[in-house]
C-alpha cells in the first residue's frame, strides 16, 4: 500500500516539475542536415567571432543575448566555441554533423544525446559564475575522449 | 520400448531428462566461458579506468569494452538463462524436455553467433560498444552474430513453451505450475517479445551494414533498439526473482507468503515491461515531455511496485518458514540464524539486497524524467546497472549454481571453504564499485570514456579531485570482484570438470517418479501469525521494507534537490 502511494507520488512529481520546477529539457526539435545545420552556424560563426583560441583557430563566438546560438558536434569536436553572458537567456541549437554525440556540461552537469538529422533547441540560462566545459559523453569512435568544446561565461554587459 | 532417460536426485529429489541435462549444462558451461571472457576484460578496463593505472591504450579499451559488454549482458546472462528455462520446465515439472534436437540446434545456433561476434569485436573494426549506435558502422558480421545468437535464444524459448505444454498434457503435476516456473514463463514470454524488436532492429542494421539500406534514423534506431535492449533486462529480472524464490524453497523449505500476489507481481512485469526502455530516451530530441513522462512510468510504476513486492515476499516467505523452525526471537532472529556460510543463502540474499537498494533506487531515480539530465550518459548509469545486473543477475544465477553443482553436474564443489567467502568478495565488492560510480557520475565523470584527465585534447577540463578518488576506488572495488567472479569461475570448472563425484546413486531409469511434494513446513501452533511478533507475520522483513521505502525517499528528494541548482532551462 505505501509502496502504491509512494509509486504515485514518484509520476506526480514529474509533470509537477514541469509546472514549478525551473529545469525542464525543452521539447523543442527539429529535423535538419548537416549542410543546413553548418549554413547558420557559420553565419553566427562570421558575424560573432570575438576571438580564436587554440592551434586550430578555433573561433569563439560571441553571440547577443537572447539570440538562437548555434553549435556543431562532430568527429571530434564542438564547434566553435561560445562565449555566454551570465543571467542571460539564450536558444542553444545543438546537432551532430555526423554520428551519435553526447552534449555534457561540466561542471554544471547537464547532460542530453546529441542526434544527426535532428536539431534540439535548449532555451538556457546560465547562472553561474566561472567556464564551462562540453564533453562528449556518447561514445563515437577512437576519438571520443578528445572531443571537448567550452562555454566561457563572462558577466553581463561586458 | 522406452529409453532410461530420467534419473531422480537423491539429495535433492529433482529429476532430469537425460536430454534436458545434457543441454542444461552444455548451456551453463557455455555461460561460464562467456562470464571468462567478460571478466578477463572487466579487469583490464576496470584497470583502465583507474585514472594512475590507465592500462590500455584507447582503441584496445574501446574494443574490449565492447567485448566485455556483450559477453556478460548478453551471451553470459542469456545462455544460463536458457539453462533455467530447461531446468524450471523438464526438472520442476518432472517431465521429458520438447524436442531435444531443436534444443541442440538452439545451443549450436547461439554458440556460432557468440563466436562470430566476438571474433567480429577481436579484429577490431566493431569496437561500437553493445549499443552499436547507427550510424557508427560495426563489420556486418557483428550484426550477425547476435541475430545469428537471438534465433538461437528463441528456439530455446519455443522449447520451454513446448515443455510445459507436454507437461500439462501427461499430467505430471497438479493445479497451477509452481511459482519459479510461473517466473520462469515471464522471463520466457518477456524474451520472445525482446527478440521480436531486436530482429525488428538488428535486421535492418545487418542490411545497412552490407548496403542495402541506405539510412538508419538515429532516432528511431534508438527507440527501437531500446525496445529490445532494456526489455532483456525485464528478462533478466524476472528470471533472478525466480531464482531468488527457488532458493529460498531449497534453503529454507520457503513457501511464498501469497501465491496470489507473487504472480500478480510477475504478470506487472509483463504489462509494464516498456518503463524502463524509454528511460534511455529521456534526453533525446524529438520526443516529448509528455510520451516520456508516460512511457516511464505509465502514470503508476507499476513495474517498480511488483519488484518491490518480490523484494519483501522472498524476505518475508524466508522469515516466516525461520520463525516456523523456532527462530522467533526479536526482529531479526531469523536472519541472523541464517546460513550465512552457505553460498547459496548468501549470494542470493547479497542480490536481493543490492539489487533493491542500489539497483532499484538508482534506476527509478535516474528514470525520472528532469532528473535524468544530471545523470544520462555519466558512469552513474553502469554503476546502476551493475546493481541490477551484476548483484541482481549475475550473482542470484552464482548462487544457483552452487546448488546446481552436485544436483545437476554430480559433482562436489571443489574448495567449499573458498566457495564460502565467494558470494561476499563478488557481492561486496561490486556493491562498492556501483555505489562509487554513481558518486563519480554525480560529478560528471562520463561512461564509456578513456580518458578524463584530457592530456591529449587540445582543451581540457579538470574534473575535482574527489572524481579521481572515487574512480581510483572503482578500480580497486572493480578488481575486488572481479577476483571474486575469478573464483567462481575456477570453482565451478573446477568442480565440473575435475571434480569428485557425488557418491549417492542416481542411475537413469525408465520410470519419471510421481511429483514429490516438498517437504511439509511445520506449521506453528497457532499458524503464523503467532509465530511473528506485533500482529505481523514477518515483522522483521516489514522493518527492511520501511527502511527500504525511507532511503528511497530520501535519495529521490536529495536529487531534485540537486536539480534545482543546475541551470535554469526549458
Amino acid at each position: 500500500m505505501l509502496a502504491l502511494v509512494w509509486s504515485l507520488i514518484m509520476f506526480v512529481m514529474m509533470p509537477l516539475w514541469h509546472v514549478y520546477g525551473k529545469q525542464n529539457l525543452s521539447n523543442e526539435a527539429y529535423r535538419t542536415t548537416p549542410e543546413a545545420f553548418m549554413a547558420k552556424t557559420q553565419a553566427m560563426v562570421d558575424q560573432y567571432t570575438v576571438r580564436t583560441e587554440t592551434n586550430q583557430n578555433m573561433p569563439v563566438v560571441h553571440p547577443p543575448p537572447g539570440s538562437d546560438v548555434y553549435l556543431i558536434a562532430r568527429l571530434w569536436q564542438w564547434w566553435p566555441l561560445l562565449e555566454l553572458e551570465k543571467g542571460q537567456t539564450y536558444r542553444l541549437h545543438v546537432a551532430s554533423m555526423d554520428w551519435q554525440h553526447g552534449f555534457s556540461l561540466q561542471p554544471v552537469n547537464i547532460n542530453t544525446q546529441i542526434l544527426p538529422g535532428y536539431e534540439m533547441v535548449l532555451t538556457i540560462t546560465p547562472d553561474t559564475d566561472g567556464d564551462q566545459t562540453i564533453i562528449c559523453n556518447e561514445y563515437c569512435g577512437i576519438g571520443h575522449h578528445n572531443m571537448v568544446g567550452k562555454i566561457y561565461i563572462t558577466e553581463g554587459g561586458s | 520400448m522406452k529409453k532410461e532417460q530420467f534419473r531422480t536426485c537423491p539429495e535433492s529429489g529433482l529429476q532430469f531428462h537425460k536430454p534436458a541435462e545434457m543441454l542444461m549444462r552444455l548451456n551453463a558451461v557455455a555461460a561460464v566461458v562467456a562470464l571468462l571472457v567478460g571478466g578477463v576484460t572487466a579487469l583490464l578496463i576496470t584497470m583502465t579506468r583507474w585514472p594512475t593505472v590507465h592500462l590500455l591504450p584507447a582503441d584496445k579499451f574501446y574494443q574490449l569494452l565492447t567485448t566485455h559488454g556483450i559477453n556478460m549482458l548478453i551471451f553470459w546472462i542469456i545462455f544460463f538463462e536458457i539453462a533455467v528455462l530447461y531446468f524450471c520446465s523438464s526438472t520442476l515439472l518432472r517431465c521429458r524436455l520438447a524436442t531435444p534436437k531443436l534444443g541442440w540446434v538452439a545451443f549450436i545456433l547461439m554458440v556460432l553467433g557468440a563466436v562470430i561476434n566476438n571474433v567480429s569485436v577481436f579484429s577490431g573494426n566493431s569496437s561500437v560498444m553493445m549499443t552499436s549506435y547507427v550510424p557508427m558502422p560495426a563489420e556486418p558480421m557483428f550484426y550477425l552474430g547476435l541475430i545469428l545468437f537471438a534465433v538461437g535464444a528463441l528456439v530455446g524459448c519455443f522449447i520451454f513453451l513446448g515443455t510445459l505444454v507436454i507437461a500439462r498434457e501427461e499430467k505430471t503435476y497438479e493445479g497451477s505450475i509452481p511459482l519459479v516456473t510461473f517466473g520462469a514463463l515471464t522471463a520466457c514470454i518477456i524474451a520472445i517479445f525482446t527478440i521480436a524488436m531486436g530482429a525488428v532492429i538488428l535486421v535492418p542494421t545487418f542490411l545497412w551494414s552490407v548496403g542495402l539500406i541506405a539510412n538508419i534514423d538515429a532516432a528511431m534506431y534508438r527507440l527501437i533498439w531500446w525496445g529490445f535492449g532494456h526489455s532483456s533486462q525485464q528478462i533478466n529480472v524476472a528470471a533472478h526473482v525466480a531464482v531468488w524464490y527457488a532458493i529460498a524453497a531449497i534453503v529454507f523449505g520457503a513457501r511464498p507468503l501469497s501465491e496470489k500476489v507473487s504472480r500478480t507481481a510477475f504478470i506487472l512485469y509483463i504489462a509494464f515491461l516498456q518503463l524502463a526502455s524509454a528511460h534511455h530516451l529521456l534526453v533525446d530530441p524529438g520526443l516529448s515531455s509528455t510520451w516520456k513522462i508516460f512511457n516511464t512510468s505509465y502514470a503508476m510504476y507499476l513495474a517498480v511496485l511488483a519488484s518491490m513486492i518480490h523484494g519483501l515476499t522472498v524476505p518475508g516467505s524466508i522469515e516466516v518458514a525461520q520463525r516456523a523452525k523456532g527462530f522467533t526471537k526479536g526482529m531479526f532472529e531469523w536472519l541472523r540464524k541464517a546460513p550465512w556460510g552457505n553460498p547459496v543463502f548468501s549470494g542470493m540474499f547479497l542480490s536481493l539486497i543490492g539489487f533493491g537498494f542500489l539497483g532499484g533506487i538508482s534506476g527509478v531515480v535516474m528514470g525520472t524524467e528532469q532528473i535524468n539530465i544530471i545523470i544520462h550518459n555519466t558512469i552513474y548509469v553502469p554503476g546502476h546497472f551493475h546493481a541490477t545486473v551484476v548483484i541482481g543477475t549475475t550473482l542470484a544465477f552464482m548462487s544457483l549454481t552452487y546448488f546446481l553443482i552436485p544436483v545437476l553436474f554430480r559433482r562436489q564443489v571443489f574448495l567449499p571453504g573458498l566457495a564460502k567467502w565467494q558470494p561476499y568478495i563478488f557481492g561486496i565488492g561490486m556493491m562498492v564499485f556501483s555505489l562509487v560510480m554513481m558518486g563519480a557520475g554525480t560529478l560528471g565523470v562520463e561512461r564509456r570514456h578513456w580518458d578524463m584527465a584530457f592530456t591529449d585534447a587540445a582543451l581540457g577540463y579538470d574534473y575535482p579531485a574527489s572524481a579521481f578518488t572515487l574512480m581510483a576506488l572503482v578500480g580497486v572495488s572493480g578488481t575486488a570482484a572481479v577476483v571474486g567472479g575469478g573464483i567462481f569461475v575456477l570453482i565451478t570448472v573446477v568442480s565440473v570438470f575435475f571434480g569428485k563425484r557425488v557418491a549417492s546413486d542416481s542411475s537413469y531409469g525408465t520410470d519419471t517418479s510421481r511429483l514429490m511434494k516438498a517437504p511439509p513446513i511445520v506449521e506453528p501452533q497457532g499458524g503464523h501469525a503467532a509465530a511473528g511478533k506485533w500482529g505481523f507475520a514477518a515483522p522483521g522483513t516489514f522493518a527492511l521494507a520501511l527502511l527500504f521505502l525511507a532511503t528511497f525517499v530520501v535519495y529521490y528528494a536529495v536529487n531534485w534537490k540537486y536539480l534545482a541548482s543546475v541551470w535554469p532551462m526549458s
